[in-house]
């Protein structure tokens, strides 16, 4: 297992450096630059130049990369040139509210998911497993910002239950009860938006897998020793049709980071998603670049995670 | 010996669902098993036996079941799950086919055997499950059986993953043993051990056996009664040695004529002419053997084949056995299956 | 010449436990065997459950890791060293036991068959579909089969199917595991004639592998027992059956199920008798390990596995 694992990392080090090749020269492809939306017309070229030479923006590319590349490891992303502060600073708080949504999202996902995915792959065929399985081709034709924007209307406006907008109500003291419990009711509404798409493909995939397991040979073995029918699926069916999910786990990462795009762009949450769209509108690409990378690097390391949950899960990848 | 009979199956029809229509694996078939008998079901591949073991233990997935199915006098064809898993794995258990797909591969072998245990013996504390989960792989023959217990079915050769699906099914004591090709995978001392193995559980409990196989030397050396199916339908019983010493439907001797013999190693062994047919276009009028020796004139067979008793408890279908004979082969030598 | 020629084979699997799954142990599923086979003989391989038959066949197929010891196959060393392969996958090829599952069954009969010859050679559609077409002739099936999947036909017709892929190639060598075991004798009967048939064709050599010493006596030329990974015995074929040396052999010999059920008393007593007689003299037979010991000659073809004298 552990030489498996191994080669797993192993692996994982070109595809995270091809990841920051991609990210470098799609931003320096990014049509202005950073000098762009900072100076007024006015200036005069020679004192442009001036700018360019001193910001490094005129260096040969492989130098311009490695400068980029060992300010990355320092925790230096560079400098926004639209708040002109460090990239890193503004983000960083951006960063724990998506945390904190894709979490909610997971949550949601899996509580609600699971159960779908279970009920739709025992009773399949039955009226039950339909309802499911033409909710989950609803929710892979609808675009994630339509369901956002429903979730948004019935739930904030129609309903007034959820607040229809930002991370916590104003005003409230950092670190008190109620600023918690604000943070939560924030997060909950466009959490569950994320879920409601997030978790059609652990469903339909735990349906197939449910099904195709109960016809396997040793599934009649276990109802000829007499057990249940209950114990049948939790026992057998269920766990052998869990692990892989349990392995999906880290591509799931993926689904969520396209979904906090949009979802905290049309619920104005202040998170990385909307900080990223924002941060196009305005041309900062110095945190258009930050966020690109990172988001990259949890798409790796979700498929990284995914690959070594399975190995221990499974016996017989953990022999070889 | 007690007066009931052990299991008595009546007219049973088990029909599988292909496109549109059912079409019987099964079709027709009485049968009984008594207490502290062996009852071999031999025949051809896809001739219905597997199906009609898996009708007794009510374990088709999506069958047409009809007919009646008797275990100690009572109809458990038509059993309500609840009362059906307390027989199943405790007084009637089966031996799987395939060792190779009938074990869960994410469990651990030990803990395999021990759920029959959990589900039938609740007052067994865990280490006494584990001592007897130990015991039985040592009963079936297993070496090394503690670090076999803890080893997954992946890693373990085709005989020895069979020896763990027969420990679970004679775990419990079961008064009927189904045993489905139960050695096929094992070599002939580990057969023998099994085969002993099942006779004394038969002896000491006055059990029932049903075994099914392909191996006529396994059923020369286990069976008391033997009921030979083709085609859904079975064509001839009898007690063992009538049907080895004076078999009487044709596909009964090809059966015995195919199995090489010691001697005469250049000869060619005896194949039945045609092909096995398919459950959808099996010939369902007349004698269904008659494609398979069309050598034979027509009219030597029945209209509606019966099964018809040419000696007590001896019962042959069709009428075509009297005059049947092997091509150009006279009758006379071929007459006796072997001498 | 011989064939093949195997020299003290030995193959171990790690047995892996402990916290941190590292090797504590091995299985010698393999562990010191030799042997050869002749051009267009039968060479028959049974044994123990377990006693690495599978494994020593997969070996020359080069399907596993070899721990120890040498292949050869026509004079060609297969295995010469780390990283260095031999490929002789297209002159040696195996026909599995299970006719049902080792035909995937979402592909045509042409494309199992034709798919030895795509990895091998490169060959038009046109031509592609002529050999197949010849092939499945020379198995005994109609030419129109090709487009039909593996569940449309008999398990006897599979195997062949399965025995078509194995000689697209015009291998030398074929290894059998367990080819007939899951047949009915009727079918089986037709694959045994069937392979004794293209065995004169084709000149064609078998390492047979069976647990049915029926089958065995009735396709083999030379037989090798197994017992825990090692041989206890070899010689021809009446040799082994007429007079059987080892203890091992002759406890094999006599547990074969007789066919007669009006001897079945009789021989289920002789069954016991040799039972005994194997557990009395198990020492005599086998090393403080229980392992056997290593093979001498008694005649040129006759080789047991008994103690050293003196
Ligand atoms: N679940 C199923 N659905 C449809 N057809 C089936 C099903 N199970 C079995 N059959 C068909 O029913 C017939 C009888 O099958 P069965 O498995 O009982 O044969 P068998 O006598 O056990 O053969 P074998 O000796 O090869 O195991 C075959 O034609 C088979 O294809
Ligand atoms: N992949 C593996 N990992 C660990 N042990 C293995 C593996 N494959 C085989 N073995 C072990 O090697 C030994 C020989 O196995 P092999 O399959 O060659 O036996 P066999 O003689 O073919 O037996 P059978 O007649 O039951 O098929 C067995 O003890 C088996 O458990
Ligand atoms: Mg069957
Ligand atoms: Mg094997």
């Amino acid at each position: 297992m552990w030489k498996f694992i191994v080669r797993r990392l192993i692996i994982t080090m070109p595809q995270i450096v091809l990841l920051s090749l991609f990210v470098f020269i799609m931003a320096s492809f990014m049509p202005g630059d950073a000098l762009t939306g900072q100076i007024g017309p006015d200036v005069d070229q020679d004192r442009l130049q001036e700018l360019r030479e001193q910001m490094g923006l005129n260096n040969p590319w492989y130098i311009q990369y490695r400068d980029w590349i060992l300010g990355v490891f320092q925790g230096d992303f560079g400098t926004s040139f639209r708040y002109n502060m460090p990239a890193s600073e503004i983000i960083q708080q951006r960063m724990i509210n998506t945390i904190w949504l894709s979490l909610v999202s997971l949550i949601f996902i899996y509580a609600l998911g699971i159960p779908m995915g279970l009920i739709s792959g025992r009773y399949n065929d039955k009226l039950i497993d339909q309802v499911i399985t033409s909710y989950t081709y609803l929710g892979f034709a609808t675009p994630i910002f339509i369901f956002g924007l429903i979730a948004l209307w019935v739930g904030g406006f129609q309903l007034g239950w959820f607040p229809t907008g930002g991370s916590v109500a104003p005003g409230l003291e950092p670190g008190s009860l109620e600023y918690i419990l604000s943070k939560i009711h924030h997060l909950l509404l466009p959490g569950l938006a994320i879920a409601l798409i997030g978790l059609v493909g652990t469903v339909q995939y735990l349906r197939s897998e449910i099904i195709d397991t109960k016809q396997k040979d040793f599934i009649i073995t276990a109802r000829a020793k007499g057990a249940p029918e209950q114990r049948v699926y939790n026992r057998h069916i269920f766990r052998n049709s869990v692990l892989p999910i349990a392995a999906f786990f880290g591509y799931e990462i993926t689904s969520l980071i396209s979904g906090t795009v949009f979802i905290e762009q049309i619920f104005s949450y202040p998170g990385m998603g909307n900080l990223f769209l924002e941060s196009i509108n305005i041309r900062d690409y110095t945190v258009v670049t930050a966020l690109v990378l990172l988001f990259g690097l949890a798409a790796i390391i979700g498929a990284l995670l995914s690959d070594i949950i399975l190995s221990i899960v499974d016996p017989r990848i953990r022999i070889k | 010996m007690s007066d009931t009979l052990l299991l008595e199956i009546k007219n049973l029809k088990t029909s599988f669902r292909i496109g549109e229509e059912y079409y019987a694996a099964v079709d027709n078939i009485s049968l009984d098993v008594r207490h502290n008998e062996v009852l071999a079901l031999v025949g051809e591949s896809g001739s219905g036996k597997s199906a009609t073991a898996f009708s007794i233990m009510n374990l088709h997935n999506r069958a047409k079941i009809e007919g009646q199915i008797l275990f100690n006098g009572r109809d458990i064809a038509n059993l309500p799950p609840s009362k059906m898993n307390k027989l199943r794995g405790n007084e009637i258990s089966m031996i799987f086919q395939d060792p190779l797909t009938a074990l869960n591969p994410l469990m651990e072998c030990g803990r395999q055997i021990e759920e029959v245990l959990i589900l039938h013996k609740s007052n067994m504390s865990s280490k006494q499950r584990k001592a007897y989960g130990i015991d039985l792989l040592n009963q079936v023959g297993i070496p090394r059986p503690e670090r076999i217990y803890d080893q997954f079915p992946h890693e373990l050769s085709g005989g020895m993953r069979q020896r763990i699906i027969i420990a679970i099914a004679i775990a419990n004591k079961p008064e009927l043993l189904i045993a489905d090709e139960p050695t096929t995978a094992l070599d002939v001392t580990i057969q023998a051990q099994i085969l002993d193995l099942i006779r004394e559980l038969k002896n000491d409990l006055n059990s029932g056996v049903v075994l099914i196989t392909h191996d006529l030397g396994v059923v020369a050396e286990m069976a008391d009664r033997v009921a030979v199916m083709y085609a859904g339908q079975i064509v001839e019983i009898a007690d063992v040695e009538t049907l080895f010493i004076q078999p009487l439907h044709p596909y009964t001797r090809s059966l015995l004529s195919s199995v090489p013999n010691a001697e005469g190693t250049d000869d060619k062994l005896h194949v039945i002419q045609g092909i096995v047919p398919s459950l959808k276009h099996l010939p369902r009028e007349g004698c269904r053997f008659k494609d398979r020796i069309p050598w034979m004139d027509d009219s030597v067979h029945e209209e509606h084949p019966e099964l018809h008793e040419v000696s007590p408890g001896h019962f042959v279908r069709c009428t075509c056995y009297q005059h049947f004979h092997f091509p150009e082969q006279n009758e006379e030598e071929q007459a006796h299956g072997i001498t | 010449m011989a064939l093949l020629r195997v020299e003290d084979l030995q193959i171990y699997f790690p047995i892996r436990g402990g916290i941190l799954n590292r090797k504590i142990d091995d299985v010698r599923a393999v562990d010191g065997v030799s042997f050869e086979i002749e051009q267009g003989e039968t060479y028959g391989l049974v044994g123990e459950s377990g006693s690495g038959k599978t494994t020593t066949g997969k070996a020359v197929m080069g399907l596993n890791n070899i721990t120890g010891g040498d292949i050869y196959f026509e004079d060609n060393h297969l295995n010469p060293g780390k990283g260095k392969k031999v490929d002789v996958r297209k002159d040696v090829q195996m026909i599995f036991q299970d006719p049902y599952s080792s035909l995937n069954p979402r592909k045509r009969v042409i494309d199992i068959i034709a798919e030895p010859i795509r990895n091998y050679e490169k060959l038009t559609k046109k031509q592609e579909l002529r050999r197949v077409q010849e092939l499945l002739e020379q198995v005994g099936l109609t030419p129109e089969s090709i487009y039909k999947y593996p569940h449309e036909f008999s398990g006897g017709q599979r195997q062949r199917i399965g025995v078509a892929r194995a000689i697209a190639l015009k291998p030398k060598l074929i290894i059998a595991d367990e080819p007939v075991s899951a047949l009915d004798v009727s079918v089986q009967a037709q694959v045994l004639n069937f392979m004794q048939q293209i065995q004169k064709d084709l000149n064609l050599t078998f390492l047979f592998i069976s647990h049915d010493l029926g089958v065995i006596r009735h396709m083999c030329d030379k037989i090798g027992i197994m017992y825990q990974g090692r041989f206890v015995e070899e010689g021809l074929r009446d040799e082994i059956f007429t007079d059987p040396q080892h203890i091992y052999t002759k406890r094999l010999v006599a547990a074969i199920p007789d066919i007669d059920p009006r001897r079945r008393q009789e021989h289920q007593q002789y069954r016991e008798q040799v039972k005994e007689e194997y557990q009395n003299s198990f020492n005599d037979y086998f090393n403080e390990d229980g392992l056997a010991h290593s093979l001498k000659s008694i005649t040129d073809t006759h080789r047991v596995a008994l103690p050293e004298r003196g």
